[in-house]
């Protein structure tokens, strides 16, 4: 590992746990407003659904929203087989394979 | 203790699913670092001590174009941002902890391990031992991850062009599957699509700021569309 590469990590990891523990240091000192709390429980979907529009419709960067792009195929065989079988396990499983019969088979 | 043990490997199993999705995206991420030209050792010890999966891809995309450490590190700020409102969600639940198991709850703290975990907490039976579960969880994503990454650090090494196949798909499948069970209602489904929506006209955005911008604006959206299905419910029922 070169100098660089270890200033690199040792900022990345600072960053990823100062964030990740910051709220739990302050534990008790904090009282949150109602609205806050309120809003606490769409964090997950909204941060995942903006992750996962991108990263399917735009899979090297570039828009794709044809019926070839098997980045998009999938995803919509995931969330398919994710509303029917209410099952995580089957949603993931039936999506890469989706994916990995139409990026090497089709 | 049998409840600590019990809560541990419920949490594991419960993560079992999650696992098989971070298998294929571990396996890319060390394809793509050895192709980034990161040395193996910085690439192992990346998965070890950083632990975040989208940002350690992004990062390592970032060092294949030659992109200054700095601006790297400031990257990676800004897509783990997501994780400080994960602490906030937890955090109701966790703060009566000892400082040392807030911290190891903390730096393993990942979408998986979340997802699994708020659900648990959310059904409030008031088991004093269910950070166990939290800790279960996490223990199987670390290991899992730095199993994966190694994997693919070993067949980015023999077939170079293992980083064009496509892994990367394995992150927006399992995050399709940890959002669904959540959309249950019409404000969180509002919430999705204002999400997906922002993410969209947000991309012009440096250092993938459009992923926090987009989450707040779906969060402002369902707690708008909550705050309307109610009001139109209180006119109903006066």
């Amino acid at each position: 590992m070169t100098a660089s590469e270890f200033i690199l990590i040792s900022g990345m990891a600072a960053v990823t746990f100062g964030i990740r523990f910051f709220l739990f240091a302050l534990a008790d000192r904090i009282r949150m407003a109602p609205w806050l709390e309120a809003s606490l429980r769409f964090i997950p979907p909204a941060v995942l659904t903006a992750i996962v529009f991108p990263a399917v419709l735009l899979p090297k960067g570039d828009w794709d929203l044809s019926a070839s792009n098997p980045y998009l195929v999938s995803a919509g065989v995931a969330a398919a087989a994710g509303i029917v079988t209410r099952n995580l396990l089957a949603t993931i499983a039936i999506g890469l394979g989706a994916f990995f019969i139409g990026r090497f088979w089709l | 203790m049998a409840v600590r043990n019990q809560e541990f490997l419920r949490g594991a199993r419960d993560t079992l699913p999650l696992m098989l999705g971070a298998l294929p995206f571990g396996m890319i991420y060390g394809a793509v670092a050895v192709a980034s030209g990161l040395s193996p050792a910085a690439a192992v010890a990346m998965s070890a001590f950083v632990f975040a999966g989208s940002s350690q891809f992004i990062a390592v995309g970032l060092i294949a174009s030659q992109t200054p450490p700095a601006i790297v590190v400031l990257t990676t700020l800004v897509v783990n941002l997501r994780h400080m409102l994960y602490s906030a969600t937890l955090l109701p639940y966790l703060k009566h902890l000892h400082p040392a198991w807030r911290m190891a709850l903390a730096f393993w703290l990942t979408d998986e391990t979340f997802a699994v975990t708020v659900r648990r907490f959310q059904r409030g039976d008031g088991c004093r031992e269910r950070h166990w579960y939290q800790f279960g969880s996490s223990v199987a994503m670390y290991l899992n991850w730095q199993l994966w990454s190694l994997v693919g650090l070993m067949l980015g090494n023999r077939i170079p062009q293992a980083s064009d196949w496509g892994l990367d798909v394995a992150m927006p499948i399992t995050f399709i599957g940890m959002i669904i069970p959540f959309v249950k209602t019409v404000p969180m489904m509002v919430c999705v699509l204002t999400a997906g929506a922002a993410s969209l006209l947000t991309l012009g955005l440096p250092y993938k700021l459009g992923i926090i911008v987009s989450a707040c604006a779906g969060i402002i959206a369902g707690l708008l569309a909550e705050r309307s299905t109610k009001l139109a419910k209180g006119r109903a029922t006066p």
